[in-house]
């Protein structure tokens, strides 16, 4: 789960990191009281999830009134990246001498925690890191006993930050350490931390990614995941759901158990030519009324044109599976889309026996079934 | 011969008496897996099924003389259970339990560095030695007994590719399904160094999919390492960046890392054929053996 900026910077602000005068505004009205209570110059900073906001036309620093103004109706509305904009944050421009990158992340590799420190923050630190990967100082912590203070002033030391501002930035490091630890954090980032001519250091921008399995112990940011609803109608529905899902812009529904089985299903498709529509894992034991579900979520995205549904069942049963297919199907007066079914594993056989093959064609294995709904899906474009 | 399981060993269910750990302690049971205890705080003393129940893994390791212990907990508690496993401590332990906090397992990973038990997943389906026991949720009935060794991330997936090989009369030594997981206590690497070194694995399929870079430490093992020879599929070509697939652990990074296809290159030119789809891998195996 990802916070919006507005979000992130409220609890990085709650924790004692610097960050500019903002306010959150939802009309132009409110954009330019805002701008007032701050003072000019301001930044006008579209709330959505995407990536290169400023490129797009996602962010905006205004002088005046009128600049506010013209801003806001701009920004407000506006699609940016296939997101709708119903949210600015109104912030204070800050003077900056000098921009540096700091982040907290998850080295699976090494199954440890690791914070990161770059004199060059402000750009996108990816790329960053494949061009010139000593650019980024790596300190790994151990998990059992946080990160040292040492640790901190290791890292922004060898990153080279201006002895000026260390002890502030080394602060600023630890304790969006001690945050991605407290919180679940899976990254925790500031891109870029600011550091003014003063010598403040002020986070001009944050990032605060949460681990999913862990909002359960986050319940403060749980509310806030509602809040930060937005994106695709279809993963909306699959969150309502429960299911995991991905949309994609292919033409061939996907419906399977496991993500493993799922993914090579998706595979296939392609390996035969077809084009995939949607990532969609029902998981294990689903029962009948979560496989109508699934079928419901596929024919309700108008881009698919066939579908396939690939069980290999261990604690999902064939059965259950089969009276689900027919549930749903069995309430349309005209199949909406083809359906070709696969069912493998425990209790295949009655499952077989209860589906209805007037709704649906069944393949015997998995290969055989997608090149089926493949032809389907070409037969409809045709 | 196998890896890890057989039918000697003592095997204690943590989580017995919840609705998953009853069902599958008696499907283990009935597939004939040597199931001594349980252990459930608060409900030592009681007997599922016959089988009895301590309130601690350590009372029940101790008074059963048990080696393994097979965790389902549910996930807000299963980071605790593991660690009350390999404290115990036990030989090996099998984690089933999906969505458990990356955080809880990262301080698991830790304390794995300072004791000898062996963790397998978590989210992982579990591990089958066929004809033997079962530790886990595989449906015993695809698994046959014979001299290929399997391991993958992937549960319904692994079902898949044994399918696959026993359609065709190739039976599996032992199957070890790794977990989704991005930090997970059983790695490609280590799975394969144990059927390197087991007389009666002839050849090896191993299942991986996109995220990390599991699958390229194996590559690398395996081209300096290994005569056992392996077939090889990734699941997630079609994987769009920065999207989790079901799995944690199943996601290419904005910046690229993690894809199928620097999986399958790095399998290739460690001599590792790659299938295209499950049958193809079955393919392969056929030919290496």
């Amino acid at each position: 789960m990802k916070l919006h900026e507005y979000q992130a910077k409220q609890v990085f602000a709650d924790a004692g990191i610097p960050t500019p005068a903002a306010e959150l505004a939802e009309s132009v009205d409110e954009v330019l009281a805002a701008a007032e209570d701050i003072g000019y110059p301001v930044a006008v900073k579209a709330q959505v999830q995407v990536g290169g906001r400023g490129k797009a036309g996602g962010i905006k620093l205004v002088e005046n009134d009128d600049e506010a103004r013209e801003a806001a109706e701009d920004i407000l509305g506006m699609d940016l990246k296939g997101i709708h904009v119903d949210r600015v944050l109104v912030e204070e421009a800050v003077d900056f001498t000098n921009e540096l990158y700091v982040g907290v992340t998850m080295d699976r590799g090494e199954g440890k925690p690791v914070a990161m420190v770059s004199t060059r923050g402000g750009v996108n630190i990816e790329e960053v890191a494949e061009e010139d990967p000593d650019a980024i100082v790596r300190e790994h912590v151990d998990p059992a006993f946080g990160m040292h203070p040492y640790q901190a002033r290791k890292a922004v030391y060898e990153a080279g930050v201006d002895r000026a501002v260390a002890n502030d930035v080394a602060s600023v490091l630890r304790t969006l350490y001690q945050l991605w630890e407290s919180r679940d954090g899976s990254d925790a980032e500031i891109n870029p931390l600011m550091v003014t001519a003063d010598d403040e250091v002020i986070a001009a921008d944050a990032v605060m990614n949460i681990d999913e399995d862990a909002l359960f112990r986050q319940p403060e940011l749980a509310e806030m995941e509602d809040e930060s609803a937005g994106g695709d109608a279809l993963e909306q529905k699959a969150d309502e759901y429960g299911f995991d899902y991905v949309r994609l812009d292919g033409n061939v529904g996907i419906i399977g158990n496991g993500a493993g089985l799922v993914m090579t299903t998706l595979d296939l498709v392609d390996h035969y030519g077809g084009s995939p529509a949607n990532f969609l894992d029902v998981g294990g034991g689903a029962k009948a009324e979560r496989i109508a579900n699934a079928l419901d979520m596929v024919f309700s995205d108008d881009n698919v044109d066939s579908v396939v549904f690939n069980i290999f069942g261990g604690i999902t049963r064939g059965d259950e599976v089969a009276r689900g297919i027919n549930e749903a199907l069995e309430q349309f007066d005209e199949i909406p889309k083809p359906v070709v079914v696969r069912l493998a594993g425990t209790n295949w056989e009655e499952g077989l026996e209860i589906l209805n093959e007037d709704l649906v064609t069944v393949e015997q294995t998995l290969e055989d079934a997608v090149q089926r709904a493949v032809e389907y899906a070409e037969e409809v474009e045709a | 011969m196998s890896v890890l399981v057989d039918d000697d060993t003592r095997v204690i269910v943590q989580g017995i008496t919840g609705g998953e750990g009853k069902f599958h302690a008696e499907q283990m049971i009935e597939y004939g897996t040597n199931v001594v205890a349980g252990a459930v705080p608060g409900k030592g003393g009681q007997e599922v099924d016959g089988v009895p129940v301590y309130d601690t893994v350590e009372g029940a390791a101790r008074e059963e003389d048990a080696d393994a212990s097979v965790i389902f907990v549910p996930p807000a508690f299963a980071g605790d259970a593991v660690f009350e496993a390999l404290d115990a401590p036990i030989d090996l332990a099998v984690a089933i339990t999906e969505g458990i906090p990356t955080q809880d397992m990262a301080k698991v990973n830790k304390r794995l560095g300072e004791v000898d038990t062996r963790l397998i997943g978590p989210n992982c389906p579990g591990i089958i030695t066929p004809g033997e026991a079962k530790l886990g949720i595989l449906p015993g009935n695809i698994f046959s007994s014979g001299n290929v060794g399997l391991v993958s991330r992937s549960g319904t997936l692994t079902y898949q590719v044994v399918d696959n090989l026993t359609d065709r009369g190739l039976g599996q030594t032992t199957a070890i399904g790794i977990g989704g997981d991005p930090i997970i206590g059983t790695d490609f690497v280590d799975a394969l160094e144990l059927f390197e070194a087991d007389e009666d694995t002839e050849a090896v399929a191993m299942c991986g999919e996109i995220g990390g870079e599991d699958e390229e430490q194996a590559a690398k093992y395996i081209a300096e390492h290994m005569d056992t020879p392996v077939a090889g599929f990734i699941a997630g070509r079609t994987a769009p960046p920065g999207k989790r697939m079901g799995h944690a652990g199943a996601i290419v990074s904005g910046s690229g890392t993690g894809t199928a296809e620097s999986k399958i290159n790095a399998l290739n030119d460690a001599g590792v054929p790659v299938g295209d789809t499950p049958e193809e891998v079955a393919d392969h195996i056929e030919d290496l053996l």
